[in-house]
């Protein structure tokens, strides 16, 4: 039981049930649903995209991928099962290097002279050291 | 038999079409209107029915087409059961001429309505011989209102050919959401759908028990005409065959005639339903502090 089902039993017992707010979330869902199936030609050009991203990185069975759109509880969900033949692929990403979570800038305080480092290891040295170029 | 090309006596609705009638300038066709809505029972015919009551108390030319083809209601909701003759399909396969077959209103004399065939099914209507009879009464009103069934088969599409405007009633269940939803997908865009929202019960809406006019609209995204709540004398209305609209003095009437001005042109608000906390609801809040 989920809290809003709890949430859903106590309203109800006090009898503030907002049924409103459950037509509104099932009509969302079930037009999302209508609207997908109204569009097969999307829904095909969505499965093409989706096959090809995978394959850059893994080689699939495109005869035996299942794309299919479930209700599942309170979410409308995109169920797609892409059978992998082999990963032994060097992996080819087409946009460049993966980007590496910029560092937070820490000021440096270089006046103080009890020897403490700062905690980020060794990494800030270098980073120290770099206006001694010249 | 009908001099309806002739001025009538009271006031005209649109200055343009009347300078056309009586100085013989080209002729402009009058608005084909469509009224549809997918799902069943969401008040189509009784929005016909009062919006050409509506309409035709401002003074314009009204011609209301039930093309519910085997299930005839519009005669019954305007209480002309009695005087209608001949039907839509009697006109298409031109057993009688168009002028024969308009049943003239009883409060009216620029209302007329032509009856849909009781006896017959949806699918013998042809669909070209259908926009070339709502282009026909175009050249002789200024309104022509169109009931469309439900569902969205043959009924809907001849229903729909001959309309330039569509006005889609739906009520604030999920369901009938759905549907109009649907029913605005298949009118596509030479449609720029307005919408009435029908039946809305404020204290329920005010309870959380009923989906808003804002709900509604924020899943549609439609031009507002304007919303009806559901009142006991709407059924009143269908049980006299005299529709509310003949009336002036009670919100629903009110609201209908405010829309039929709206969709006239006029520069008018959406008429909306508002919860009025009676009597009972500041009893309650006050003993059980329910809202």
């Amino acid at each position: 039981m989920t809290f809003n089902d709890v949430f859903n039993n106590l309203s109800r017992l006090f009898g503030r049930e907002k049924s409103g707010e459950t037509a509104k979330e099932r009509l969302r869902l079930v037009l999302m649903s209508d609207h997908l199936s109204l569009a097969p030609d999307m829904v095909e050009a969505m499965k093409r995209d989706l096959v090809e991203v995978v394959s850059r990185y893994v080689e699939v069975d495109r005869d035996k991928i299942d794309v299919r759109f479930e209700h599942q509880d309170s979410v409308f969900a995109m169920l797609a099962n892409v059978p992998i033949i082999s990963v032994n692929r060097t992996p080819s990403p087409p946009v460049g290097p993966p980007r590496r979570r910029r560092r937070k800038k820490r000021s440096m305080q270089p006046a103080q002279q009890n020897g403490q480092m700062p905690p980020s290891g060794p990494g800030t040295s270098g980073a120290s050291a770099a206006p001694s170029f010249s | 038999m009908l001099p309806l090309r002739q001025p009538f006596d009271v006031a005209h609705d649109d200055a343009q079409t009347n300078a056309a009638q009586t100085s013989g300038a080209p002729m402009t066709l009058g608005r084909a209107i469509v009224i549809t809505s997918g799902k069943g029972g969401v008040g189509k015919t009784t929005t016909t029915a009062n919006l050409g009551v509506a309409l035709a108390k401002r003074g314009a030319k009204v011609a209301l087409v039930d093309a519910d083809v085997g299930l005839r209601n519009l005669d019954i909701l305007m209480g002309l059961e009695s005087r209608v003759r001949h039907h839509v399909l009697d006109v298409l396969e031109e057993k009688v001429e168009l002028d024969e077959a308009l049943v003239r209103d009883k409060h009216f004399p620029n209302l007329f309505l032509l009856a849909a065939a009781q006896s017959r099914e949806k699918d013998e209507v042809d669909t070209e011989s259908m926009r070339d009879l709502i282009e026909e009464l175009r050249e002789q009103f200024d309104y022509v209102l169109i009931d469309c069934p439900a569902g969205i088969e043959m009924g809907f599409k001849n229903a729909v050919v001959g309309a330039q405007e569509a006005i889609v009633v739906c009520t604030p269940e999920v369901s009938a959401v759905r549907d109009v939803d649907r029913v605005v997908g298949l009118l596509g865009n030479a449609f720029t759908p307005k919408l009435i929202i029908n039946r809305v019960r404020p204290h329920l809406v005010h309870k959380g028990k009923m989906l808003s006019v804002e709900d509604v609209n924020s899943i549609l995204r439609l031009p507002l005409l304007g919303v009806i709540a559901d009142e006991p004398d709407v059924i009143v209305s269908t049980n006299k065959g005299e529709p509310l609209a003949l009336r002036t003095d009670t919100a629903t009437a009110k609201a209908y005639h405010t829309i039929a001005a709206r969709i006239a042109g006029e520069d008018v608000p959406a008429p909306m339903v508002e919860y009025k906390e009676t009597f009972i609801d500041k009893l309650g809040s006050l003993l059980g502090g329910r809202r």
